[in-house]
């Protein structure tokens, strides 16, 4: 049989049914549709909280106090002095895959400057702490050498603190604030660098000299963090292990005791959200995946219907001389068709939907490949599977059966 | 001698309906020679129909040879039979059986879609040939709804010429049309007959029996009468004859 005929066949039966066919469609759109709009709102999402977390910081590497054990009692992680300036010196020093150190101390407390106010957190650093971190300067300096030295009353203000205690007429390069009771002049504006992937408002800190907090605020010998920067991406790894074994020997641990302090690297979180989103991804997918077969049960429910309807028209086509064969393909075809249109106009309601969607919740619009080419080898198949029953059952009809159907 | 083209030998059609059995066919036979023109007569439940669809090969018999056109339709499997009817039988149905929302032409050109050796062009002169032969020509590109009963009926019998098959068959094909539209498609099929077509016509009705050239009368499964029509009605005379009415003509 000829199958140029026969797809002239299925395109004139379609024509004559337009309005069928395009119900008939409908489903293979909207499944087509949600799989590819879901799974690029999934990866947006997913792409979206990686740039935010890359954002956190230039391959940023941290070092906390972890648990200790005390003839066998754990200690918890809060409390523990396990962490000094020593191990700064001792890393900078000895590290050869970091770039950058800080030493972190903090501690919250109440900003004040005349009749304003606004609790905020301090964070002790040192210079290199803006590029670890990825914060730049607005306006004013950072901290020098000297100044780090001589514990000096010096800071550095973020945006939501200026908004909140200096407004936007005052200049707060310059200024005196008061924090914790200790005066401290304001030498320099942070850039707005909105909320982390978490929520956190990044703006909401005051930068001071680390020594000046340790002393002045806390009155601490230890400190409560180490921040670093790994050379590059790649090294990453080997900075964390360069870490581990430098803090180990500066506090003399023996093989087989536990790290008294622990190394997380921004690395490790982006990976450790991106699975979460993965598997948010994988659950959009899959709802939109039954979406999917629904549309699929959707063709094979209104072909079935077709085959009923067009008994006589089957009848007709087997007296002319039309075999089994040539109806199961006539039916085929139309299926086939009717998903492969249905699933083109699936792919571009779904890239609509996605570009409409990203816009809205701001995140980056992601055209995936992958979920097209998927989606609509799926509907093909699901044209063909669901398309195949009702065909069937056309082409075995008995001929006379079908021509008398009234 | 004429070419034969369907000889019926013994032949024998059952229905099982539950558990009892309906000789529907009990003995046939029968001979169509080329160029004749037979009339399959009988009441409702006589087996005409029966012996029409085992002549379209749409059905096959329990029992007995059917030669068409010196070929044994028992030794046929399905795809075979289909291209049977596609090369060597023309249908024609009491309903019409057009496809909707299809044009005339392209209701025709449906046989030669099944034929793949008919190119596309081909197809159209052909389909269009045959309308001519209808004198439809001008409908062509007329949907079924805007076409009269007769107009519908024509177009029928054009898609049962359009691959010049070895014998028409017309069940009932003037059933569903008041008398003059009913002799002008009978003045069609006389015309077709004189240039040369075999056509077999199942009708149950007298009148338009004696348009043919036989009469095959069926009863309760067997062949009651056999005759040749002697005096047989001209269609195109007996229109003349018709009172006149008043033409409505959409």
């Amino acid at each position: 049989m000829n199958y140029i005929n026969l797809t002239k066949i299925a395109i004139n039966a379609l024509n004559r049914n337009k309005f069928r066919a395009v119900l008939t469609m409908l489903g293979i759109i909207i499944g087509v549709g949600s799989v590819i709009g879901m799974l690029s709102i999934g990866e947006g999402s997913k792409q979206s909280i990686q740039s935010e977390i890359s954002q956190m910081g230039s391959n940023m590497i941290f070092a906390m106090p972890g648990s200790m054990r005390r003839g066998g009692v754990m200690m918890g992680n809060s409390n523990a002095k396990s962490l000094t300036l020593k191990d700064v010196a001792a890393l900078r020093k000895q590290a050869r895959n970091l770039s950058m150190i800080s030493p972190q101390v903090s501690t919250s407390g109440q900003a004040i400057r005349g009749n304003k106010n606004w609790p905020t957190t301090i964070y002790g650093v040192n210079g290199e702490y803006l590029d670890i971190r990825k914060y730049e300067l607005e306006d004013g300096r950072i901290f020098t050498e000297q100044e780090i030295n001589s514990l000096s009353k010096v800071c550095i203000v973020g945006q939501t603190v200026v908004e909140n205690i200096f407004g936007t007429e005052v200049d707060p390069v310059g200024q005196t604030i008061r924090y914790s009771g200790i005066p401290l002049k304001v030498i320099g504006v942070l850039k707005e660098k909105g909320q982390n992937g978490m929520g956190m408002d990044q703006d909401d800190l005051i930068l001071a000299p680390y020594t000046s907090v340790q002393r002045r605020l806390l009155a601490i010998t230890h400190i409560q963090a180490i921040y670093a920067s790994a050379i590059s991406e790649d090294s990453s790894d080997a900075a964390i292990e360069e870490i581990e074994t430098i803090i180990r020997s500066q506090h003399k641990l023996k093989d087989g005791t536990d790290d008294d302090f622990e190394v997380r690297s921004q690395a490790e979180m982006v990976s450790m959200f991106t699975s979460v989103s993965n598997n948010m991804t994988m659950l959009l997918g899959a709802i939109a995946g039954i979406s999917l077969l629904v549309g699929g049960i959707g063709i094979m429910n209104i072909m079935f219907v077709s085959v009923t309807e067009r008994t006589k028209e089957i009848g007709l086509r087997m007296s002319v001389g039309g075999c089994g064969t040539d109806i199961l393909m006539q039916f085929l075809i139309e299926a086939v068709i009717l998903s492969i249109i249905g699933g083109i106009i699936g792919i571009l309601f779904g890239l609509l939907v996605s570009a409409l969607a990203t816009n809205v919740l701001s995140l980056p619009f992601i055209i995936m490949e992958n979920a097209i080419l998927l989606s609509f080898l799926v509907c093909s198949a699901i044209g063909v599977f669901f398309g195949w029953y009702p065909a069937r059952k056309a082409a075995n009809l008995n001929p006379i059966d079908a021509i008398r159907h009234e | 001698m004429q070419k034969t083209i369907i000889e019926v030998k013994d032949l024998k059609k059952d229905y099982h309906v539950g558990e009892v059995t309906v000789h529907a066919l009990r003995k046939i036979n029968m001979q169509i020679k080329e160029g004749d023109f037979a009339a399959i007569m009988g009441t409702s439940g006589s087996g005409k129909s029966t012996m029409l669809n085992i002549l379209g090969c749409l059905d096959k018999p329990t029992d007995g040879t059917y030669l068409l056109d010196g070929v044994n339709m028992a030794e046929m499997n399905k795809k075979q039979l289909a291209q049977l009817r596609n090369t060597k039988l023309g249908f024609i149905f009491q309903s019409y059986n057009l496809l909707p929302r299809t044009t005339a032409l392209e209701n025709v050109e449906l046989p030669l879609y099944y034929n793949s050796k008919v190119k596309s062009k081909e197809r159209r002169e052909r389909a269009m040939h045959a309308l001519e032969q209808v004198g439809l020509a001008d409908r062509y590109h007329h949907m079924p709804n805007q076409l009269s009963g007769g107009q519908q009926q024509r177009v029928a019998i054009a898609r049962s010429l359009v691959n010049d098959p070895v014998i028409i068959l017309a069940d009932e094909a003037t059933g569903n049309l008041d008398t003059r539209t009913s002799y002008e498609i009978m003045e069609l099929f006389q015309k077709l007959n004189d240039d040369g077509k075999t056509i077999a016509f199942v009708t149950h009705e007298e009148d338009i029996a004696r348009f043919m050239k036989r009469n095959i009368v069926f009863r309760d499964g067997l062949i009651k009468t056999e005759m040749t029509v002697d005096k047989r009605h001209n269609a195109t005379q007996l229109i003349a004859e018709l009172p006149v009415e008043t033409d409505i003509d959409f």
